[in-house]
């Protein structure tokens, strides 16, 4: 499935709840099965700067697609970067590139969005896009 | 209407407190990140801007005149408020972290390698960081009076190890973190018996209590306005004169000089000579005003009603399973930090913001103390006189369904 769809996909599934109740409920669930980062990384290198809590992405290369495990100490944060996992696992360094993230406004997390949130939704989607670029770099040396 | 407080009618006063978060109504439990500003005080702010601003202390102009009056009348507002024997150890500030760098600064020619330098476990950033600044520069060491799991300070090693090395010691009046009221009345005369210095913070007392700064006996005391109902930007370092007089000036500008040669420039006498540069004016003559909107209510009052808010919402969210308060000393103010059992208190600081509810997560800017308790940092609800029982209900109906959603 490409980006854009799965984006759209997580779009309709947000747009069905009516309080912010159910939404945040959704995302706790949608932490719970995250793909979990394996206990050897969850190291210093793999933090995420710029979060109140804790939280870490390992990235990995499998047959051309970037596969991404993460964690958080914190409940919410572990649904976030999931969210975005989803979005941007299993996908090529290059669509992750290119991939906009406007389907965060549309899920009502835009609150989330700001630099200075202290939950640095804005740092986890760079440092997803960190880990491609630098896969892509691989690919094209 | 609450025997001690009409807090209907306060709450008049704070037109922010009327406003909607998330479709709710907004219930502020973050007075000790700051306060909010009664009307009174954002008229004072308007009626400058509309009528008499100008720049101070130079103009011959009539506006120039009536802001440095208001200016220097807010200046004996903070003398009298703290009773300060002389307005001249008024310094007016950006708030309590510039006074603090201001103190730590000046007495970088002071020490020597081999002095000691004394800060509180519990410590914010700021009067831990500036204070390893100064050990840097002059080979000082920085040592800690240590604090125990009910969140109060251990002073027996302290006053084991005070000695003739010891310079300065700095302390909060009242813990940000965990409401602790600090023993600084014994700190301060143990400090003096080996005749060092004592700086208090005073941002987090400010609010509760009125210090009587001869009483203390104290050399610095620092405050920020905005933690009292004050705008943004500015505060205030009391300084003793002989202290004041011996440190060096803190940055080199206008207002703070004598007379200005390319040769030699010689420093204008307190307090002009620690207030280089155009002042915060507005905010300085708001801060005065904001002093005069406590004092109107009475800051016995606001303690003793902030005291019973404490202990309701003490109690209440007790009840709670799994609930832990960090700060369980018997002398602290209105403040209660906390965490649920294993659950992180940005979980529970998102959730509540969704309910209109605000809190503070994190470590608060003293992270020795979440490094104490090892864990990542709390939540912590401070309330203000404005604030309600009802919205203490809200906060504890607020906690009990984080709690459930969380879990």
């Amino acid at each position: 499935m490409q980006i854009e769809a799965i984006q759209e996909e997580i779009v309709d599934e947000f747009s069905m709840f009516d309080d912010w109740m159910q939404r945040y409920e959704y995302m706790i669930e949608l932490g719970k099965s995250l793909p979990k980062i394996s206990d050897e990384f969850k190291t210093d290198d793999h933090l995420i700067k710029g979060c109140q809590s804790k939280v870490w992405v390992h990235a990995d290369m499998e047959d051309g697609k970037v596969v991404f495990t993460a964690d958080s100490d914190a409940i919410i944060t572990k649904g976030i970067i999931g969210i975005l996992i989803r979005a941007f696992s299993n996908q090529k360094p290059a669509d992750i590139l290119s991939a906009k993230t406007d389907f965060i406004d549309e899920i009502g997390l835009k609150e989330h969005l700001s630099p200075t949130r202290a939950n640095g939704l804005v740092s986890m989607i760079k440092q997803l896009k960190l880990y491609a670029l630098a896969y892509q770099a691989k690919i094209e040396s | 209407m609450h025997p001690m407080l009409n807090v209907a009618e306060i709450r008049k006063d704070f037109p922010i407190l009327g406003r909607q978060v998330h479709g709710q109504p907004l219930v502020y439990l973050d007075n000790a990140a700051t306060s909010q500003t009664p009307q009174q005080v954002i008229d004072v702010i308007v009626d400058y801007y509309s009528r008499y601003n100008a720049n101070i202390h130079r103009g011959v102009h009539s506006l120039s005149q009536e802001a440095t009056d208001a200016y220097e009348k807010a200046r004996i507002t903070i003398q009298k408020h703290f009773n300060i024997q002389h307005s001249h150890e008024v310094i007016m500030t950006s708030g309590t972290t510039h006074g603090i760098n201001m103190v730590a600064s000046g007495f970088t020619s002071f020490l020597n390698p081999g002095d000691e330098i004394w800060v509180s476990a519990m410590e914010h950033h700021s009067n831990i960081v500036p204070w390893q600044m100064l050990c840097e520069r002059t080979g000082a060491e920085l040592r800690v009076i240590p604090m125990n799991t009910t969140g109060e300070l251990v002073l027996q090693p302290f006053y084991e190890e005070l000695s003739e090395r010891t310079q300065l010691v700095f302390c909060n009046h009242i813990s940000n973190a965990l409401g602790t009221i600090n023993p600084i009345e014994e700190i301060i005369e143990a400090a003096h018996e080996v005749g060092a210095a004592v700086l208090i913070d005073g941002a987090q007392a400010a609010p509760h209590i009125k210090a009587d700064l001869q009483a203390l006996d104290v050399d610095f005391y620092t405050i920020s306005a905005h933690k009292i109902c004050g705008p943004t930007g500015v505060g205030a370092l009391y300084g003793k004169t002989e202290w004041l007089e011996k440190l060096p000036p803190y940055q080199g500008g206008g207002e703070m000089i004598a007379e200005v040669s390319f040769e030699k420039t010689t420093y204008a006498g307190l307090p002009h000579k620690f207030e280089a540069g155009t002042p915060n004016i507005c905010g300085g003559i708001a801060f005065g005003a904001a002093l005069d909107y406590l004092n109107a209510i009475g800051m016995d009052r606001i303690a003793a009603y902030e005291t019973e808010l404490l202990q309701y919402a003490t109690s209440e969210l007790l009840k709670i399973n799994g609930l832990r308060i960090y700060g369980e000393g018997t002398n602290k103010t209105s403040v209660i930090s906390f965490n649920l059992e294993g659950i992180h208190p940005y979980d529970v600081g998102t959730l509540l913001d969704q309910m209109g509810i605000a809190v503070r997560t994190g470590h608060h800017c003293a992270q020795p103390i979440m490094d104490f308790y090892q864990i990542p940092g709390t939540v912590r609800a401070s309330f203000a006189f404005y604030n309600t029982l009802s919205e203490v209900d809200r906060l504890v109906e607020g906690v009990k369904k984080a709690a459930q959603m969380l879990s």
